[in-house]
């Protein structure tokens, strides 16, 4: 019996089951038919991991099956998608990923949204992003992907929506829908390059290794790059949008509005690393085909996950500084996807990437569900209305500090492994993007360290009612996850996922790695000078450098330029107008014709006036002239 | 009898029915009784045709049936079905149903507006199984002239002017299929074997240079009421004048008419010409499905919003019948069912939540989710299946169109796909915004706090739609293979 | 003849003229019977003068005015009705059947 389809259909009949029934089921009951369902889908997620790995290798390789797989919709006879299940090293490691998470959230949602208005909603919605986050990693074919990936999208808008009377929710769920659709044409464009000339959707034929496959794309150039190129970076684009690269990251900051839990799967754990998967996904096409493409994409990580920390440094919104991280710590995969070659330790990047997507997915997971706690007990998300919490939430504090360590790469903590080896593999590429990364990695830890201290040290804020701890369905995800974060540094992930398959034996760095703790040390200290204790120096830096100061708060106005875009070009500069000109020139110009008959109609009426004298007279003048005409000629 | 003949008799009895019917309890059993028997004979038939092909029958067309009729101009009564009528048969079986659903609180002369509705529906389902030009073009005006009465009489804002501009277009079009039609008469005469037959008229291959000015007539004349960009405008005006059901099966159904003809008329019996000149329709129509959706953002009025939307989607239809290859063309009929599907949920709603608040303007509305949930749910279906979300029908269709669209080898075309490709993001942009202002947020007034959800038959409705849309979505293998075969032997003459 | 020829001309014109211009319904009416009666005497002059051994003019001149003259009773008949309806015989003001 095969099992890796029943993991993809329990989220389903969760939700089909909590959607349906609705308000009709009591909200205990929801949230037990999906935390359930779900906790059954980890246990599949394990155990195909663990037979999945423990198959042995063939030529050094652990294989790819495919053990599930149906025609869904023909297009040609080449072209057909495909709804399967495709379990390699990486869509296994993204299985266990998200069915982890997933569950976490489902179980923190009990405690966090008690008492909430649609909790079965809630609960459906998580079931339905689940479902479709993990058919898209399981994808067979890239139409599938495409597939599941506007699904993720669609649950990722109800959700941020989930509170639909807040205007700016509703707001920032249409904007994160618009934004990734925008991306999205990028992909689908892509895809239809791509197929129409590798007439293919398969995964399994497009990075076999083939070139024969491209071979009828071969010579067709568009601007000096080939289409193959084109098409490549096409879909990259739509990966961009889902991973909030920039500068199409303008939506995950608002996304912020949805319920924290869902924050944490979607907006940092799982969705948002969607397009990570979808490059490393096609790493050997990109590799082989398309080599500036990749330089292309470690760039924009490296420009986006530097942006994003800078902008992350000044955030007072706790939500906000952690999605700027998210934003961050993306643009890191995607610069060790960029510069990493194929094979041996030319691979490192695509397998600290990877690695560094699973220790991220967790200790982000954790950051966001700690702020929840934290938001549960103070009733916002400002930092000013917090301070001094460590005595309020010990356990909360405790994993919380976990997560900033493991964020900020201190070793023994899962983050510093994988993060140190992107640093590596960066510098192994070209040392001028070592270093912007390098000097972002400080900058992660001091904005999460200025969030760390101003959270639970500084000043304490006044509080009508004493912070609570957390209740246990929300400290054991916590406590669940920080452990995860403790050991995660440990797994061979080498041996388990790289770049051409073959085993990988990490081995560290220790010049760089080294190097980079001891920056990140650095960092950590003066954010603990700074924010410890009330501190006026922060104040006054700040004032030092206002432009740059404004600039970052504001998000480099990045925001405006899409206001301006979207509001005025396009809404106003081509709608309206488009608009106008139907109503008036196209509608006009039949109005016109019909007023124009009317007109002329009413001019030749007078002939027909209804006078007989009237016709008389003009049939004596007519008869006389005809009389006078036949007299004359 | 031939089974599909009784599509044309049943709406007639219907009518009969309803001249003898009392009161409103009468006249809502027979147009129950009738619509549910129409149903249940299009999934029949859908069923029984299944069966003939895979019980090997290869016949171009099944069911068919043939009567002279004025034999002096070889007019006969000719009909048939192959998997495309087949499908727009059963789509039009369903928006009538649903229709008569939604006009269930009929108050204005019920026993007249039913009466026009049936006769609407035996000029559409009769177009639909015809085979012979002439019958064809009558049925077609047969289902334009209700339209007329239907909005002039029962509407609501400035109907009589939208009436009459509605129909005057659609004349103005159908003049044009006329000459176009003689033409083509006139023409296979002249090649020796005089016919009104379709089939027969696509086997005698008609000249080229007719082919060429024939060609642009016929398409212009269907693609008025496919809404081709620039003769759509009587779309938003006419359906925004229009009763609900009325709106319903004339975006639903009648706009198909349109796409239909110019696949069934204008691209099978003149296939070099359209080659030739598919490229002037092809800007058109890219025009169209751009245009549409930029239009559509901007509009206040929701039925406004979902006209334009139907010039966009509708648009798309002819665009992808232009590519002239087999998955284009499959796609343009998935499109037609889905967008039939679609706009009919849609002015269905539209018309439920008028009835309520009586206002369509978005500005007047706000937070409507919380007071009628039930309506507000399925308005986000229907907006979802409208931006193409994968399960429901909008998705599968607009994939085919342009994965097919795609295939062409030429790159104007490709190109042109592109630029169509684009609409999926305006669609995103008016369906969200008007999701987003009409249903989200704090209710926005007073006296729209306290309404009724759904009753009975409105549910009814909107359920008996969604299924339809989600099924076409999950599982569109069969109707995909059933429509790909049936256009095996239009291709043919592409190669 | 001439005489006889040149007084039915006279007479007809001056009926066409009277049809054309005349505002009042029996001015109209009178008009039409002096058409109507130039017309009759041309039939009986052309007859005595062109086939003096045959009737037939005359007969027809006969038929003519027992046609003039139902033609008369109706008309009058009508305009009394008129006058009845709208206490007014001007033809200007007889449109109420035009809009």
């Amino acid at each position: 019996m095969e099992l890796t389809p029943i993991i993809l259909l329990l989220p389903l009949l969760s939700f089909l089951l909590t959607g349906l029934a609705g308000t009709k089921l009591k909200p205990a009951a929801a949230g037990g038919i999906g935390t359930l369902s779900l906790a059954l889908s980890a246990l599949l997620a394990y155990l195909t991991a663990g037979r999945y790995f423990s198959t042995p290798r063939v030529e050094g390789v652990y294989e790819k099956i495919v053990p599930f797989n149906f025609e869904w919709l023909r297009f040609t006879e080449n072209l057909h998608i495909d709804l399967g299940v495709l379990l390699d090293p990486i869509s296994v490691m993204m299985l266990v990923v998200i069915t982890t998470v997933s569950l976490m959230v489902h179980i923190y949602s009990l405690g966090y949204m008690k008492g909430e208005k649609g909790f079965q909603r809630y609960y459906a919605f998580l079931s339905l992003f689940t479902f479709s986050m993990l058919g898209l990693v399981v994808a067979t074919n890239i139409f599938q992907m495409y597939i599941f990936w506007e699904l993720v999208g669609v649950s990722s808008y109800l959700l941020i929506g989930f509170y639909y009377t807040k205007p700016e929710a509703v707001a920032a769920a249409k904007k994160a829908f618009i934004v990734t659709r925008f991306a999205d044409l990028g992909f689908l464009t892509g895809i239809l390059l791509l197929s129409y000339h590798t007439h293919t959707f398969d995964f399994g034929i497009l990075t076999s290794g083939d070139s024969g496959v491209f071979a009828g794309a071969a010579g067709t150039t568009f601007l000096g790059c080939s289409v193959i190129s084109w098409a490549l970076s096409l879909i990259f684009v739509g990966g961009a949008g889902k991973s909030a690269l920039f500068p199409l990251h303008i939506w995950l900051p608002d996304a912020m509005e949805g319920p924290t839990p869902v924050s944490a799967l979607i907006h940092a754990a799982t969705m948002v690393v969607a397009g990570v998967f979808l490059v490393a996904r096609l790493f050997p096409v990109y590799h082989a085909e398309a080599p500036e493409v990749l330089t292309g994409i470690a760039v924009v990580g490296a420009v986006t996950s530097l942006y994003a920390a800078i902008v992350a440094c000044v955030q007072t919104d706790i939500k906000r500084v952690l999605a700027f991280s998210t934003i961050s710590q993306i643009g890191f995969m995607m610069v060790g996807l960029g510069v990493s070659g194929m094979g041996g330790h030319d691979g490192l990047g695509y397998m600290a990437s990877l690695f560094h997507l699973f220790t991220h997915a967790m200790f982000k997971a954790l950051l966001f569900l700690g702020a929840g706690a934290i938001i549960h007990a103070v009733h916002s998300n400002e930092m000013a209305r917090m301070g001094g919490l460590y005595k309020y939430m010990p356990v909360t504090h405790l994993t919380f500090l976990v997560a900033c360590l493991a964020i900020s790469g201190i070793p023994p903590f899962s983050g510093f492994f994988s993060k140190d080896e992107i640093l590596a593999a960066t510098f192994q590429f070209n040392p001028v993007l070592g270093t912007i990364l390098s000097f972002t990695a400080a900058l992660t830890a001091f904005y999460m360290f200025r969030l760390y201290y101003r959270i639970f040290w500084n000043r304490p804020a006044h509080y009508d009612h004493a912070p609570h701890e957390a209740p246990g369905s929300m400290s054991f995800p916590l406590i669940f996850l920080a452990a995860i974060t403790l050991v995660a540094g440990f797994i061979p992930f080498g041996q388990f996922v790289s770049s051409d398959g073959v085993a990988y034996t990490i081995h560290l760095d220790w010049k760089i790695a080294g190097g980079s703790v001891a920056i990140a040390g650095a960092a950590i200290g003066l954010a603990t000078l700074l924010y410890r204790k009330e501190n006026p120096t922060a104040g006054k830096l700040a004032a030092a450098f206002p432009l740059l100061y404004r600039a970052a708060c504001k998000r480099f106005y990045i925001d405006e330029i899409y206001l301006f875009v979207t509001k005025k070009l396009i809404f106003n500069g081509i709608s309206r107008p488009v608009a106008w000109f139907d109503r008036h020139i196209i509608d006009g110009a039949l109005n016109g014709a019909a007023s124009l008959t009317e007109k002329l109609s009413l001019a030749i009426r007078g002939l027909q006036s209804g006078h007989v004298q009237q016709y008389a007279l003009l049939t004596l003048g007519g008869t006389l002239l005809i009389v006078l005409g036949i007299l004359l000629v | 009898m031939n089974i599909l003949s009784l599509f044309v008799l049943i709406p007639l009895l219907m009518m009969a029915g309803l001249f003898f019917a009392g009161n409103l309890k009468q006249i809502r059993c027979v147009v129950t009784i009738g619509a549910s028997l129409l149903l249940a004979l299009a999934i029949g038939l859908v069923i029984a045709y299944l069966e003939e092909r895979s019980a090997g029958e290869t016949a171009e067309m099944l069911f068919t049936a043939d009567t002279v009729w004025y034999a002096p101009l070889h007019i006969h009564y000719s009909v048939g079905v192959d998997g495309i009528s087949v499908s727009m048969l059963l789509l039009s079986a369903v928006i009538v149903f649903t229709g008569i659903l939604a006009s269930w609180k009929m108050e204005l002369l019920p026993k007249e507006y039913f009466m026009w509705f049936c006769l609407l529906s035996v000029g559409v389902f009769g177009f639909f199984i015809s085979v012979d030009l002439f019958t064809m073009f009558l049925f077609y005006e047969v289902a334009l002239i209700p339209m007329y009465l239907l909005i002039g009489v029962w509407g609501s804002g400035k109907k009589e002017y939208s009436a009459m501009k509605l129909t005057l277009m659609l004349m103005g079009g159908s003049a044009l299929l006329l000459l176009g039609i003689l033409g083509i008469y006139f023409f296979s005469a002249a090649a020796g074997a005089p016919s009104m037959n379709l089939l027969e008229i696509s086997r005698t291959h008609l000249p080229v240079e007719s082919q060429r000015w024939i060609f642009p007539l016929i398409f212009t004349g269907f693609g008025i009421l496919g809404a081709l960009f620039p003769f759509h405008t009587w779309s938003p005006d006419g359906h925004a004048s229009a009763p609900t059901a009325v709106s319903m099966l004339h975006a639903g159904v009648l706009m198909k008419l349109g796409g239909y003809g110019c696949f069934r008329v204008a691209i099978y019996l003149m296939p070099e010409a359209a080659q030739e000149l598919s490229w002037i329709f092809i800007i058109l129509t890219g025009i169209s499905v751009v245009y549409g959706a930029y239009s559509a953002i901007v509009q206040t009025d929701l039925k406004y919003i979902n006209a334009y939307s139907s010039v966009s989607h509708c648009g798309l239809v002819l665009f992808a019948i232009l590519m002239l290859n087999r998955t284009a063309l499959n796609g343009a009929v998935l499109q037609m069912l889905s967008h039939g599907l679609m706009t009919a949920l849609f002015f269905a709603l539209i018309g439920m939540i008028y009835g309520r608040t009586h206002t369509r303007d978005i500005r007047e509305m706000g937070g409507l989710m919380k007071v009628i949930p039930f309506l507000g749910v399925c308005y986000v279906i229907a907006g979802l299946a409208s931006l193409g979300l994968p399960g429901l029908s909008g998705f599968v269709a607009e994939m085919t169109v342009f994965v097919g669209a795609f295939q062409h080898t030429d790159t104007f075309h490709r190109v042109f796909t592109i630029v169509a490709c684009t609409s999926i993001v305006a669609t995103a942009v008016y369906i969200l915004r008007t999701v987003g202002k009409l249903l989200y947020g704090p209710v926005l007034r007073e006296e729209q706090s306290h309404l009724a959800d759904a009753v009975w038959y409105e549910r009814l409705t909107a359920i008996l739609l969604i299924a339809a849309i989600a099924g076409i979505g999950l599982a569109p293998l069969w109707l995909s293979d059933m429509i790909r075969e049936s256009l095996l032997p239009i291709i043919e003459h592409f190669q | 003849m001439e005489y006889y020829l040149v007084i039915s001309t006279i007479m007809f014109f001056a009926g066409v003229y009277g049809f054309i211009t005349r505002r009042n319904l029996l001015a109209v009416l009178i008009s039409i019977e002096l058409i109507l009666n130039s017309v009759d005497i041309n039939f009986a002059v052309f007859n005595r003068y062109l086939f003096p051994d045959q009737l037939e003019g005359f007969f027809f001149t006969l038929f003519a005015i027992g046609l003039s003259a139902c033609e008369t009773a109706i008309a009058i008949a009508i305009i009394i009705n008129i006058y009845r309806n709208i206490r007014d015989i001007q033809i200007k003001n007889l449109n109420r059947l035009k809009d």
